[in-house]
Order: C-alpha cells, then sequence, then structure tokens
C-alpha cells in the first residue's frame, strides 16, 4: 500500500452559531467565532489516498485527476466563500474545523476512481489541525 | 462521526542529557553535547491529538478553549522556561524528547477529561520529531 497526498488552499469566512441555543449559550460555547459577520481564515487542506501502485503506470493515483476532483467538487465550492450562506453542508452544520473535514471527504470519496480516501486533513491555521478518517 | 484534532503549542526550556546509571565517560559517549554540564535549551513545539465524535451541537470534538486552558495551565505554565531536570517529572528519568513526551502524554492521560487524548507529538528542532500514543500505534 502507497499513500499519496495532495496539497490544496483555500480561503473563506464563517462563524460558529447553533440557532437551537439561546444568544448567551451561542456566546458562551463559540465566543469570538460568534461574530454573526463572520470572519475569515486560509485553510490548507491535504487529502491523502491509498492504494497499490499501477504496474503499467507506476501510478497510485493519477494526480491529474485527484487534482481535477478536488478543484471541482472542494475547491470551486469553498475558495473565496462565506461557509454558512454559500455551501450547502453548512446550511445546516455549523462550519467548524471538523465539519469541514467531514464535508470534503464527503464530497471526494464517491468521486475518486480506482485509489482509496485515506485522511483529509484541514489545518484551519498552522497552529490547529482535524483529520478524519470517515469513521463512522 | 468520529474527527482527530491536533493543537500545536510553543515553550522553551533548557536540559541536560546525563544518567545516574552510566559512568562519566559513557554519559559523554552516548549524549556528546547534550552531556554539558551547564545544559543546553530548545524551543520545543508541543502537538496534542485528540479524538472523538464530532457533537451535533456544537460541530466539535471538543471545546479549543478548554483544551488550551488545560494546555495552559498543566503543562506551559509549569514547563516554559524551565530547566527540565529541575523538574518532578526528571527526577528519575533522563528528560530525553522521548521522556518529555511521555510525561507530557502521562499529564493529559490523567487530568484531560473532554475528549480521549490520541498522542502527543514533539519537535525538539526543525530536524527531529518524536510521538508517543500511550504505547498505542499512533494513527497515520
Amino acid at each position: 500500500m502507497v499513500y499519496l497526498t495532495r496539497k490544496a488552499e483555500f480561503s473563506a469566512s464563517h462563524y460558529y452559531h447553533n440557532p437551537q441555543l439561546s444568544a448567551q449559550e451561542n456566546a458562551r460555547i463559540f465566543g469570538k467565532c460568534n461574530n454573526p459577520h463572520g470572519h475569515g481564515h486560509n485553510y490548507t487542506l491535504e487529502v491523502t489516498v491509498k492504494g497499490s501502485v499501477d504496474p503499467r503506470s507506476g501510478f497510485v493515483v493519477d494526480l491529474k485527476q485527484l487534482k481535477d476532483v478536488l478543484h471541482r467538487e472542494v475547491l470551486d465550492a469553498m475558495d473565496h466563500r462565506f461557509l454558512n450562506k454559500e455551501v450547502p453542508e453548512f446550511l445546516t452544520r455549523i462550519p467548524t474545523t471538523e465539519n469541514i473535514a467531514i464535508a470534503v471527504w464527503q464530497r471526494l470519496a464517491p468521486e475518486l476512481q480506482h485509489a482509496q480516501l485515506h485522511r483529509v486533513r484541514v489545518y484551519e491555521t498552522p497552529d490547529l489541525f482535524v483529520d478524519f478518517y470517515g469513521e463512522a | 462521526m468520529r474527527a482527530h484534532l491536533t493543537r500545536r503549542y510553543m515553550f522553551s526550556a533548557s536540559h541536560r542529557l546525563h544518567s545516574d546509571l552510566m559512568s562519566d565517560a559513557e554519559n559523554v559517549s552516548t549524549y556528546g553535547k547534550c552531556n554539558n554540564p551547564h545544559g543546553h535549551g530548545h524551543n520545543y513545539a508541543l502537538e496534542v491529538t485528540v479524538s472523538g465524535p464530532v457533537a451535533e451541537q456544537t460541530g466539535m470534538v471538543c471545546n479549543l478553549v478548554d483544551l488550551d486552558e488545560f494546555v495552559q495551565h498543566e503543562i506551559l505554565d509549569r514547563f516554559d522556561h524551565q530547566n527540565l531536570n529541575t523538574l518532578p517529572e526528571f527526577v528519575r528519568s533522563v528528560p530525553t524528547t522521548e521522556n518529555l513526551c511521555i510525561a507530557i502524554y502521562d499529564i493529559l492521560q490523567r487530568g484531560f477529561r473532554h475528549a480521549h487524548l490520541e498522542k502527543v507529538r514533539f519537535e525538539e528542532t526543525m530536524m527531529n520529531s518524536f510521538e508517543y500514543a500511550g504505547g498505542r500505534e499512533p494513527a497515520k
């Protein structure tokens, strides 16, 4: 098994708010992140796929195909967007780094041919990242 | 759904690698420059990885404020700008980054209740890093 990681960046704004909680509870749990006008991050995304090396091409995955899927399914949808308002998943789920990693996984997994998705890592800042391995 | 969250912290500390179980000559040959009796220092980067189900109400594995407060009080306030050899954790063990990993893992494992501790990772310099997952294989 060989693992291959492709990196990408996108910039987006978001805020944390749960409409089922009171304004005070939202402020207590989410602090500064609860500002309804949003704030932004430069996100770094690392997508790791795994598979055996195809003896004919020497590839685990066709990088161009992976890059195209990544652009079409994730970057075009999230780059320079207000995640809460413009990305369908986040109309009902809070766009935390955890939920972004899950959304990226769910967008990529059905689109990948041959190689299997192993890990989605999303850096919100260089000091904070989330890994999602597709665990239920 | 279960996710892994990693937070990175920095602290600076000095240490000397010296084992009472070895002769002076053995200490020098084992630890080289790191055996200098006056000690030396590093800027340590500490990465703490926790895991758990992503709570529907918050979208979080755990609230970062809880993790930051715990690490600040129990680790950074105690280790930053200290000589590691003088701390109780290293009375009986050499403050190598291996042992530092284990000591920090144990502090988190004993006291942090808001998520499951997966692993601790240290960069002693940009050229070397160490990981400890309580004896398990760390998730990659």
